[in-house]
């Protein structure tokens, strides 16, 4: 086995296009997700007990179901129901609603990590609901949920890689669609490996100096 | 639905069941070495231990899994395709048990320890009858958690062609042209599993519960 540094180095550009879609449906995804998230937790929160049942089913299927079977379901299924998606939206969907269902449950814990004393002293000071949960709220579980945030979003990088198997271009197609077109795809798979590590490590130093950096904050 | 499919559905979710239960057995059987070096004074032992971990938390699934298949026949070992998943899934799961045995292992609380330090016990018995059993016990909840991750992230292997209840899905999609059906009644039968996992995890827990306060 030989590393063949000519070929690694004719592939930097595609392979740099395929980072950029991963880039985009983690981080794009990701952000989305933590959106829906965050309304579907207040909607538990605040919507009622059809509402709360309603949601924790779905809430429940997409925790318990590999996110692969979501996303043929998504993309192979879909046209079925006249929901016909290319492979990025098929993708970025996807990843949006998986995540989502991991978010709105870190969210949901994060509201009831808040002190029930606190939530109860805006109530008797005259704070609307909407107030109650732009300050107190959100403030208060953003440094709880900051760790688990993280951890989620990690999670989620690696499994963008799993887009590939829907055809999303994204970095793991890019890369072996190089390898195999070299027959070098040990070099190829192992290049990959080690970037992937790379971004991962990169992100949880990152997320692990936030939180440090965030600590003086704490309140709860 | 045709009664013909879900069987075949069923039968790919018992090799699902049984990839996931052999690779979260051997991973626990790695990761007790793991977790062993990323807890020793020996610097190289703790650097290893800790490269182990971080490398196969670190990188997805699916890439291990491919650069496992295509790297073993290039150092010319020839495994069958369910053995080469069984063997990806495990080393991947063997990372996160090894961690979550480490903080096992830390967190036995240290009067326990001490107390039968007092009452006269070695290190060894501390090990074997103290700090282990307490430890298993510990990160048994982690462990269940685990084993329904594996569970979901055995549908990777299908990409390496082994006919568990993703490829089967994919396989009766393409033939019938009903990939709704087919991938609705492949996520519900993934939900039993998993449900089954959890309250198997339960019952365990409650079983071991033995002499806790």
């Amino acid at each position: 086995m030989s590393l063949d540094l000519d070929l690694m180095i004719h592939s930097i550009p595609a392979a740099l296009r395929g980072a950029g879609i991963t880039v985009v449906m983690w981080i794009g995804g990701g952000l989305v997700a933590f959106a829906i998230g965050f309304l579907v937790a207040l909607a538990r929160r605040y919507g009622g007990r059809w509402v709360r049942w309603g949601l924790a089913g779905p809430i429940e299927i997409l925790r318990g179901t590999p996110f692969l079977i979501q996303l043929f379901l998504l993309y192979y299924g879909g046209p079925f129901i006249g929901l016909r998606l290319e492979p990025y939206e098929a993708g970025f969907l996807g990843t949006s609603i998986y995540g989502a269902a991991y978010f709105s449950e870190i969210i949901r814990a994060g509201f009831e990590a808040v002190p029930r004393g606190h939530v109860e002293a805006a109530t008797v000071l005259g704070l609307t609901r909407t107030q109650t949960v732009a300050r107190i709220l959100v403030p208060e579980m953003t440094l709880l949920i900051l760790p688990s945030s993280i951890n989620m979003m990690i999670v989620l990088l690696k499994e963008t890689a799993v887009l590939s198997i829907i055809t999303v271009p994204e970095l793991t197609l890019v890369v072996t669609a190089i390898g195999s077109a070299h027959f070098a795809f040990v070099e190829a798979l192992l290049l990959l490996a080690l970037v992937y590590w790379g971004i991962v490590e990169a992100a949880s130093a990152l997320g692990r100096g936030l939180e440090a950096g965030l600590a003086r904050y704490r309140m709860v | 639905m045709s009664w013909k499919y879900f069987e075949l559905l069923a039968l790919g979710a018992g090799v699902t069941a049984i990839i996931s239960a052999l690779a979260i057995v051997f991973g626990l059987a790695i990761a007790v070495p793991i977790a062993a070096a990323s807890l020793a004074r020996n610097r190289l032992l703790h650097r290893l231990g800790r490269s182990y971990i971080s490398f196969f938390r670190g990188v997805p699934l699916l890439v291990q899994l491919m650069l496992l298949y295509y790297l073993l026949p290039g150092i010319s070992i020839n495994l069958p395709n369910t053995a080469t998943a069984v063997v990806g899934l495990a080393l991947c799961t063997a990372a996160y048990q090894a961690e979550n045995l480490r903080g096992g292992f830390l967190n036995v609380a240290p009067g326990l320890v001490e107390a039968a330090r007092m009452v006269g016990l070695g290190d060894r018995q501390i090990l074997l009858h103290i700090r282990l059993p307490i430890a298993f016990r510990l990160v048994l909840p982690a462990i269940v958690n685990e084993a329904i991750l594996i569970l979901k992230s055995s549908s990777l292997v299908s990409v390496v062609g082994v006919s568990e209840l993703t490829r089967m899905a994919q396989n009766l999609s393409t033939s019938t042209f009903k990939p709704l059906d087919m991938y609705t009644m492949a996520g519900l039968l993934y939900l039993l599993l998993n449900w089954s996992i959890a309250a198997g995890g339960l019952g365990l827990e409650r079983a071991l519960h033995w002499g806790r306060r």
